[in-house]
C-alpha cells in the first residue's frame, strides 16, 4: 500500500493538496489503490457540537454498501448514543452519517472505531474463509 | 417492547401475511443488563464459513454470526465493485452484416472475457489526453466473412452446409497481444464461453473489427460484474410446536413442504427432517387444521450465498476481492485526518 497519508482537515481550512500516488508497479494480485483520493472524500457538515461529541459527516462516493455495515459497527460501541446514515439523493453519490455520542468520546474517535472494527471483521471473515476454501470440505461439483 | 426469549431473538417470524421481528437487536443498550458492545473475540467465537460446494464457476457457502449489513455489503460488492475487464471501445472497420452497427458493439461488450483483472491497471476514460497503453488495455480483433458453400448438395437448407462462416460465435475473437502483453498473459485473453453466439451472416457480409477491452465495474456497466448473480437467503427454521402430528395429518403436513424437509419417525409422528431444503412457500399456513402448531421462520444471523460466475473468475476469487474491497473503503475513509 502506498505509504503516503492523506491529510482532511474540516471545513474552512485551506485544504493540503496532497493525494494517494498510485503504485506504478504491476500488481501481484494485490490490491492497490486505483486512483488519486479525493480530499473531500469526507467532509464534517456545520452543525456539529461545540465539544465533538455529535457532528454529521457527508462521504462522496460512497451509498448503502458502506453506509450500513458502518452504522451497524459504530451502533455497537456503547458510548454511542445515537448513528444513523442518510442518501439525500440517489442522483448523488453522496452518504451523510450523523454519530451522536454519551460525552465520553467525540464522534470522530467513534467514527474510527467504527472503521477499525470493521476493518478487523473484514480480515476475519477473509482469513477464515480462505481456511474453509483450503480445508477442502466440500463438493466440487454443484448439485 | 416485549424481550423474547433470548433464543427466539434470532429468529424472524413468518406469519402468512407478514413477517415479525425484522431487525436486529443485538446493540448495546436495547436489553438491559446484557453486553452487546462488539467485541472481536466474541465476534469469532460465533463466526463459522461453510462451503457446501465450490466449482469453477459457482459457489454456495454459509455465513454464521455476522449481520445483515454486512452481508449485504458482500453481495453488493461482488455485483457492482470487483472489478472485471470487458469490451469498451470497437472501432468498426468494415459492417455489411446486418446487426447494426451499434447492436453488434453492445453484444460485444457484453461478452464475458476470461482474464485476470489484477493484471492491469485502470484506464482513465474521460481523459481526452490519455492514450491507451498495453498496462491497461487489451486489443482484440473480430474478422469473419460469409461465402457459399460449393460443395454443398443441391436442395440443402442447412446454413451451417450451404454456407461457410454463417454463424458468428465468441471464439472467432483473436487476442492480439501488444507490447509486453505477450509475457503477462502467456495463455492469451480467452472467452469465458466460446460458443456465445455473435452475428449471422450470408454470403458477401463480412465484419471487420477492432476492440478494445478495459478495467471496469458493474456499477458502471452491468457488463463489467463478473457475477451471473450473487444472491444469499437466511436459513428457514421450522418448530413443530405443541403436541406431535401423527397419522393422515402427519402426511398432509409432509406434503405441505418440499421432499426432504419433513419426513416421519417410525412412531408415525413428523418431523422435521432438513429445514433447508424448504422454500418457504408458507403453504402450511394455508390450512386451518395446522394453525398454532407449527411456527416458521428464518435464523437472522445465517446467510447462505450462492454466487454464480460468468467466468472471469472463480467463485471464491470474487468473493474475497469483495471482502477486501470492503477492507479497502474502510482503510481509504480510516486514512483521511478530520480533526481540525
Amino acid at each position: 500500500m502506498p505509504s503516503a497519508t492523506n491529510e482532511n482537515e474540516g471545513t474552512g481550512s485551506p485544504e493540503v493538496p496532497q493525494e494517494e500516488f498510485v503504485d506504478q508497479e504491476m500488481a501481484d494480485g494485490e490490491f492497490e489503490f486505483d486512483g488519486e483520493i479525493d480530499p473531500n472524500k469526507i467532509q464534517i457538515l456545520p452543525g456539529a457540537s461545540e465539544d465533538g461529541t455529535a457532528a454529521s459527516f457527508r462521504i462522496l462516493q460512497e451509498d448503502h454498501t458502506l453506509g450500513n455495515a458502518l452504522r451497524y459497527m459504530i451502533m455497537k460501541n456503547p458510548e454511542v448514543e445515537f448513528c444513523g446514515y442518510s442518501i439525500p439523493h440517489p442522483s448523488e453519490a453522496a452518504m451523510n452519517l450523523r454519530i451522536q455520542t454519551y460525552g465520553e468520546i467525540t464522534a470522530i474517535q467513534a467514527l474510527e472505531k467504527g472503521l477499525d472494527d470493521l476493518l478487523d471483521l473484514c480480515s476475519h471473515v477473509e482469513d477464515e474463509y480462505r481456511k474453509a476454501v483450503e480445508a477442502g470440505d466440500y463438493s466440487t461439483v454443484e448439485p | 417492547m416485549v424481550d423474547f426469549n433470548p433464543s427466539q431473538r434470532n429468529l424472524v417470524g413468518i406469519e402468512h401475511d407478514r413477517v415479525t421481528n425484522v431487525s436486529s437487536t443485538d446493540f448495546p443498550g436495547y436489553y438491559p443488563g446484557e453486553d452487546h458492545a462488539w467485541n472481536l473475540d466474541k465476534f469469532k467465537e460465533n463466526f463459522k464459513i461453510q462451503i457446501s460446494y465450490l466449482t469453477d464457476l459457482s459457489s454456495s457457502f454459509d455465513l454464521v454470526g455476522v449481520d445483515a449489513s454486512i452481508a449485504n455489503a458482500f453481495r453488493r460488492i461482488m455485483i457492482a465493485e470487483v472489478p472485471t475487464l470487458a469490451i469498451e471501445y470497437v472501432y468498426i472497420e468494415n459492417n455489411t452484416s446486418i446487426i447494426q452497427d451499434e447492436v453488434l458493439a453492445h453484444r460485444l461488450g457484453l461478452i464475458p472475457l476470461k482474464a485476470n483483472p489484477d493484471y492491469l491497471r485502470w484506464f482513465k476514460k474521460d481523459d481526452p489526453d490519455i492514450e491507451p497503453t498495453d498496462y491497461d488495455t487489451v486489443v482484440l480483433h473480430l474478422s469473419a466473412k460469409c461465402t457459399t458453400n460449393p460443395s454443398a448438395a443441391p436442395g440443402t437448407t442447412d446454413p451451417k452446409v450451404l454456407y461457410n462462416n454463417a454463424n458468428v460465435y465468441a471464439s472467432a475473437i483473436q487476442f492480439e497481444p501488444q507490447g509486453r502483453q505477450a509475457e503477462w498473459f502467456p495463455d492469451g485473453i480467452t472467452l469465458a464461453n466460446p460458443d456465445i453466439l455473435i452475428a449471422k451472416l450470408r454470403p458477401g457480409q463480412e465484419i471487420d473489427l477492432t476492440m478494445h477491452c478495459i478495467l471496469g465495474i458493474g456499477q458502471d456497466h452491468a457488463k463489467f460484474s463478473p457475477v451471473a448473480t450473487a444472491s444469499y437467503r437466511l436459513l428457514p427454521t421450522i418448530d413443530i410446536i405443541g403436541p406431535p402430528l401423527t397419522g393422515d395429518l402427519a402426511q398432509k403436513f409432509k406434503n405441505c413442504f418440499p421432499r426432504g424437509v419433513i419426513a416421519i419417525n417410525s412412531k408415525g409422528e413428523a418431523y422435521v427432517k432438513d429445514a433447508r431444503k424448504d422454500t418457504v412457500s408458507r403453504e402450511v399456513l394455508r390450512h386451518p387444521e395446522f394453525d398454532g402448531r407449527v411456527r416458521l421462520g428464518r435464523q437472522r444471523d445465517h446467510f447462505i450465498f450462492t454466487v454464480e460466475s460468468t467466468g472471469a473468475m472463480t467463485p471464491d476469487e470474487i468473493f474475497i476481492k469483495s471482502v477486501q474491497l470492503l477492507k479497502k473503503k474502510c482503510q481509504i475513509l480510516r486514512k483521511f485526518n478530520l480533526r481540525t
